[in-house]
């Protein structure tokens, strides 16, 4: 979905994803925005700043878990070494403590795998919570002109495939780097104190698992980046396809979209694959390592017990600790593949985050000013306002222009002449390139949030219904209001009528009917929630153009009452607008070019004159 | 949505699973070596301890230095074969199963593409995408590991508990005592975790549309400050889901919990008991230390399981979502009924069989208790097939039958409460071959829903619409909108080049220009590139205006037939508009055309006028002839007779 802007704007060609396009510049059509170096570790760190002592407890629980599995190969070197031969002798007790050792040890380690697990999943899910909660409000924060060039799409790949990928490494991965980490230090150690030999061995083999797992870490970053990417691209031409299903099937797009989808398909597939033989060359290298260090640790342990130097029991448990030692190499490249999917997924979060709100909202907000009289309207000014978007064209040159309280203004003009683009600089969807846009003497940029949407309202002629009912779409002009105030605005706008013959009246889920509401019932929707807002400025952009006549007519009656003391710019190619301005700007190639009453203006032989004659012809 | 998250058939996830066989086919040969590999890996696994009891009560105890020589030797020969057989079953497997996932999400591109347009009035577009993407991935990871390693521990475990009971049998029956209570345990966990799983994906997918939603109205969420209860929204659905995987863990941590314990139990009792034998001399101590050795290097495959079986539970349940889409039947293509038409589901035999086609999906079955979309007008399969036997229903000459017929046409949404009257009902419409005909109604009349029945947006529950004579229900489907081109209310662009999006109304280079002329769209000429120019989501942003002229021109550009354009100057300025319709007047000349129309200026295109209201056309005529004789339309057309003309 587009917005309305001016024709002027020039933009750089921005070609779809996929392998036939050459890269581009564009870092947006390279799924890739910049984020400053080292911003995805400072990321992860900040979401688990607050989890500090969580975390630290999570790692005590799995530290005292691997002490209780890890015990069992002792038990059994100290049953052999000591029980048997004191058993022989009928002493039991090494035997008894043997036995109430292993069942203290599986007991424990069984509670303390439970107990990790609910803890470490709770860390996790608070740093999803968070995350999540971060990505969505800097979305909402990040100005119009972002939305319309990121895509739906790839915000929902962000929140969800992105998310997810985190999710694993917490579900699955953090378990594991904890568990691998902690068991493989605890076996070296012990293995260290059975006998020195056989640990300087098994510690010496972490050399070459290092090297792997490093080239592993390169590698697989890359994979996972091109897969992130990818999957990105595929979910942007699946959201865009169910947008526009309509058009699709009217125009018989299936089966090409079926072969432009499958190439956006193969590209993931492609990329999933490569990074699972990454792993792939990982497992059967780390195997390597380890299959070959145990036989270096048996034979050098074989050789001290033949020579005397080592009890047999200890080569038994030092055996039994080797065979456990390499067990979670696999279980290792299982978080080596999340961390690294999580990380690239982090880096693109990072990067939607790193985008500086171009709206930003002020850090000390300046009031409005007491309204001076009874009525709601508000006095606004364009003082040396120029605009250009950031691609380049300048869409306005530099202007000024006032709207003393109260008054009414009609902007006409033909399409693109810069009409939309000043309605957006006055709801501050944009900030202007230069000069300032003052209500009542308040730059717009100093307002906090909800002192500028109580000050400014827009209409637009895309009137986008949320899930819900229809009540609560009109509530969103202002949350608080009563079901009456509600009706009250829509029956002020001719929507009450329509509303009450929905199945469910008010209480209808738009989202079930959502393609049952017409175009023209959804702009009076719109038009009730901006009246339940009570805005001091209320700008419609083209907001009737879906109403038929009888339909527009009403809405200017209803205008004629609620417009009363508001200022108000009103955007419309339908001139019955003009009928209730008490002035007219006509606006060409992002200049006024002619500002008067309209009576003056029809009397006169300007432009205005022209559209209007042109209109009422229309009418004929 | 109950329709949505409807986790009610208690189907069981091997059932659930089974359904993913169709595509797990065309790679089975390399996922069945795989796993085969994998076990045998295992059982190498499985051959070291043995080697090392060799070792112990051999060249050890008997100080044999060769002998200690060849038993490292071994060691290391099975070692390195362990490490290869990973490595290639991982190989084997990696691109049949990421083309698995690939294929199936294809398909499911391919099937929503093709559901009508009610399928996706009711279903959001979150919960599509959420099953396009999280779930496939889910599956793939499913047929990765937990299929393949639920079969190799399994495996494993019989074969460690073959060489235990084989070594020692009464310490191999102590082991073998806690797999009763595990086996109990692993199924009450399976059903538990199998409700919440699918609670956490359905959570996902209202995730994923609200996050759609809040960029498609980002507009109306910044143009009243409404962004902080928008995040108060979102907060508190992911902390539901929060929630859902709280609870996962915990179930997951408990069945965990007791796996860890009990073969821990088990082996602390199989060591008491076999020192005892060693101190009677029973047992060697190479066997005990053997022995302890093969049931420790099963606790990984029994360890596993909790997860394993927590993986196929999230698999099972992401397949049942992803097979609710493709189980939504596709409206019957026409020529055959549906089920005849192969196993695709797809379109008729009239069209060339899809290039693309992956492994096939299974035929989709209709389900008595889904709700049902679009209703399939049986009556309209029964009917005769074909021009000839259309037109010998009717007794009047041919050319009577020419142009667009609505047939006491009647339609009602699927999902309407069944007491409401229908929408549309006893519609009886003729427009003439080459005629234009304006569709003027109150808003909410129905008039873009009339005009969607045309090319089978929605399918008519009553009546018929014949085109030449024709009927539309008895004409594949890509054959009517070939002949029918449409321009929407809400014009959409598609991320691709002007020129291409105009396009694919048909036609070539030259009726490109054309095209554009007649939509008064030359202002594509001064973008950047010129027609080439990209455009759509992920391109250039177009006003309104200038995307309804490109929507227009997509519609006249192939010089359709039959031609529905849905109120197409709304957005143009009233020069534009002059302009458009002037040049909008040739196209219609040589086409029969239906327009929905709101003002009297766009009514001036059409040769006739019908009133669409209550339902029914209640007048048909000259604009000039309604406006005289009837109220209502005089007032649709200028307001007069309103009670609130007074300026």
């Amino acid at each position: 979905m587009t917005t309305t802007i001016g024709a002027e704007r020039q933009a750089d060609p921005e070609e779809p994803e996929g392998p036939r396009t050459p890269p581009q510049d564009d870092p947006f059509d390279r799924d890739a925005l910049p984020s400053p170096a080292g911003a995805t570790r400072a990321l992860l760190l900040d979401l688990l700043r607050p989890m500090r002592r969580r975390v630290v407890v999570t790692a005590l629980l799995i530290l005292l878990q691997q002490a209780a599995v890890q015990a069992g190969p002792l038990l059994v070197a100290y049953a052999i070494d000591r029980g048997v031969p004191a058993f022989r002798e009928d002493d039991y007790g090494p035997l008894v403590a043997v036995g109430a050792g292993y069942l203290v040890c599986a007991l424990g380690a069984g509670l303390l795998q439970y107990a990790f697990i609910s803890a470490s999943t709770r860390v996790g899910q608070d740093v999803l919570l968070d995350l999540r909660g971060r990505i969505f409000r800097h979305a909402q924060a990040l100005s119009v002109d972002f939305h319309e060039r990121y895509t739906s799409g790839r915000l929902i790949s962000r929140s969800t495939s992105d998310v997810e990928s985190l999710r694993e490494l917490f579900n699955e991965g953090l378990q594991e780097l904890i568990g691998v980490v902690l068991s493989g230090v605890y076996i070296c150690v012990v293995l260290l104190w059975l006998d020195w030999g056989i640990g300087a061995l098994a510690v010496a083999s972490y050399a070459p698992l290092h090297l792997l797992i490093r080239r592993y870490r390169r590698r697989a970053s890359r994979a996972f980046d091109a897969r992130s990417t990818a999957i990105a691209a595929v979910i942007v031409k699946f959201a865009e396809t169910l947008n526009g299903i309509r058009p699709v099937q009217a125009f018989r797009r299936e089966r090409t979209n079926d072969e432009e989808f499958q190439k956006l398909n193969h590209t993931h597939e492609r990329t999933n694959g490569d990074a699972i033989l990454e792993m792939a060359q990982y497992v059967v290298g780390s195997r390597l390592v380890a299959n070959t260090a145990v036989a270096a640790m048996v034979l050098w342990g074989a050789y001290r017990v033949a020579d005397g130097t080592l009890a047999l029991g200890v080569l038994a448990a030092a055996v039994l600790y080797l065979r456990r030692l390499y067990d979670p190499i696999d279980r290792l490249g299982m978080f080596l593949n999340s961390y690294e999917a999580a990380v690239s997924s982090l880096g693109k979060i990072a990067g939607l985050l790193a985008q500086v709100p171009t709206v930003p909202e002020p850090e000390r907000p300046v009031p409005l000013p007491e309204r001076s009289g009874e009525l709601p309207g508000r006095r606004v000014e364009f003082e040396g306002v120029g605009f250009s978007y950031r691609t380049g064209g300048e869409v306005l040159p530099r202007f000024d222009l006032t709207i003393p309280a109260g008054q009414t203004v009609a902007v006409v003009g033909s399409t693109g002449a810069g009409k939309s683009t000043l309605a957006k600089l006055l709801a501050r969807f944009y900030d202007p390139s230069t000069g300032r846009v003052l209500l009542d003497g308040v730059d717009l940029r100093e307002l906090a949030v909800p002192e500028l949407r109580r000050g400014v309202v827009m209409v637009t002629q895309e009137a986008f219904l949320f899930s819900g009912t229809v009540a609560d779409n009109i509530a969103i002009g202002r949350p608080e209001a009563s079901r009456e105030e509600i009706e009250r605005a829509a029956k002020a706008i001719g929507a009450h009528d329509f509303i009450t013959r929905l199945p469910d009246g008010y209480d209808t889920d738009v989202r079930k009917r959502g393609g049952r509401i017409s175009a023209g019932q959804r702009q009076l929707v719109a038009f009730a929630r901006a009246l339940l807002a009570d805005p001091a400025v209320l700008i419609l952009d083209e907001a009737t153009s879906s109403l038929d006549i009888p339909g527009e007519r009403a809405v200017q009656r209803a205008m004629h009452t609620v417009l009363h003391g508001r200022t108000a710019v009103v955007i419309a190619h339908r001139l019955s607008t003009v009928e209730i301005a008490d002035r007219v700007l006509v606006m060409e190639h992002g200049r006024v070019v002619e500002d008067g009453r309209p009576a003056e203006l029809i009397a006169g032989t300007g432009r205005f004159a022209d559209l209007h004659r042109a209109w009422r012809e229309s009418l004929a | 949505m109950p329709d949505i998250h409807a986790p009610t058939k208690n189907q069981s996830t091997v059932r659930t699973l089974l359904r993913l066989w169709p595509y797990v086919r065309p790679v089975r040969t390399r996922l069945f070596s795989a796993a085969f590999i994998a076990v045998l890996a295992s059982c190498l696994g499985l051959l070291i301890p043995l080697v090392l009891k060799w070792i112990v009560d051999g060249p050890v105890s008997d100080g044999d230095p060769g002998g200690v020589w060849l038993g490292a030797l071994v060691l290391l020969l099975l070692g390195v074969a362990e490490a290869l057989l990973f490595g290639l079953r991982r190989w084997l497997v990696a691109r049949p199963l990421a083309g698995v996932e690939a294929a199936m999400r294809a398909d499911l591109y391919r099937h929503v593409q093709r559901l009508p347009v009610s399928f996706h009035d009711r279903w959001p577009s979150g919960q599509l995408l959420s099953r396009g993407t999280t779930d496939l991935s889910l599956v793939r990871m499913f047929l990765a590991f937990p299929l393949t390693f639920l079969l190799v521990n399994a495996v494993t475990i019989l074969v460690g508990f073959v060489i235990l009971l084989s070594q020692e049998w009464t310490l191999g029956l102590v082991l073998i005592v806690p797999v009763v209570p595990l086996v109990g345990l692993c199924s009450l966990f399976e059903t538990r975790y199998s409700l919440a799983a699918r609670r956490a994906q359905d959570q996902v997918g209202d995730l994923t549309t609200l996050v759609e939603e809040s960029v498609l109205g980002v507009r109306i969420i910044k143009g009243f400050g409404r962004h902080r209860s928008q995040a108060r929204a979102f907060g508190s659905l992911a902390r539901e889901l929060r929630g859902t995987e709280l609870h996962k863990a915990r179930l997951l941590a408990a069945l965990w919990g007791v796996i860890t314990a009990i073969p821990e139990l088990a082996i602390g009792a199989a060591l008491v008991l076999g020192t005892v034998r060693v101190a009677d001399g029973g047992l060697s101590a190479g066997t005990l230390v053997a022995f302890l050795s093969t049931a420790l290097a099963l606790r990984w495959p029994v360890d596993s399981i909790g997860f394993l079986l927590a993986m196929s539970q999230e698999a099972g349940t992401a397949t049942e979502r992803f097979f609710e889409v493709l189980d939504e039947p596709l409206p019957a293509p026409s020529l055959n009924p549906p089920g005849v038409g192969g196993g695709k589901g797809g379109l008729p035999g009239a069209t060339p069989p899809d290039p693309h086609a992956g492994p096939a999906a299974p035929a989709p079955r209709l389900r008595g208790s889904a709700p049902d979309p679009a209703p399939q007008t049986p009556e309209g399969l029964e009917m005769p097939r074909g021009a000839g036997n259309c037109a010998t229903s009717h007794t009047q000459p041919a050319d009577e039958n020419l142009g667009i017929r609505f047939h006491h046409v009647a339609f009602r949404y699927p999902d309407a409460p069944s007491d409401s009257p229908p929408l549309l009902s006893e519609i009886d419409l003729h427009i003439r071959s080459g005629e234009t005909m304006a569709i003027v109604g109150g808003t909410g009349s129905g008039k873009t829903t009339l005009t969607a029945l045309v090319p089978r947006l929605y399918e008519a529950t009553g009546g018929r619409i014949t085109l030449d004579g024709v009927d539309i229900a008895g004409m594949p489907r890509d054959e009517l909108r070939a002949l029918v081109a449409v321009a929407f209310e809400e014009p959409t662009l598609f991320s691709a080049s002007v020129g291409e999006n105009v396009l694919m109304g048909g036609g070539d280079t030259d009726d490109l220009d054309r095209a554009l002329d007649v939509a008064q769209a030359g202002f594509v000429r001064e973008l950047p590139h010129g027609v080439e120019t990209q455009v759509g989501e992920q391109g250039l942003s177009l006003s309104g205006g200038q995307r309804q002229r490109l929507a227009l021109a997509r519609a006249v550009v192939g010089r359709p037939r039959f031609l529905v354009l849905d109120d197409p100057l709304s957005a143009l300025d009233v020069h534009t508009e002059a302009r458009v319709e002037a040049a909008l007047r040739d196209v219609l000349r040589e086409t029969t055309a239906l327009v929905v129309a709101h003002r009297p200026s766009t009514v001036m295109l059409a040769d006739r006028v019908a009133l669409l209201s209550g339902g029914r056309i209640a007048a048909v005529g000259t604009h000039q002839e309604l406006l005289r004789s009837n109220a209502e339309y005089a007032w649709l057309m200028s307001g007069a007779g309103d009670e609130g003309e007074e300026r």
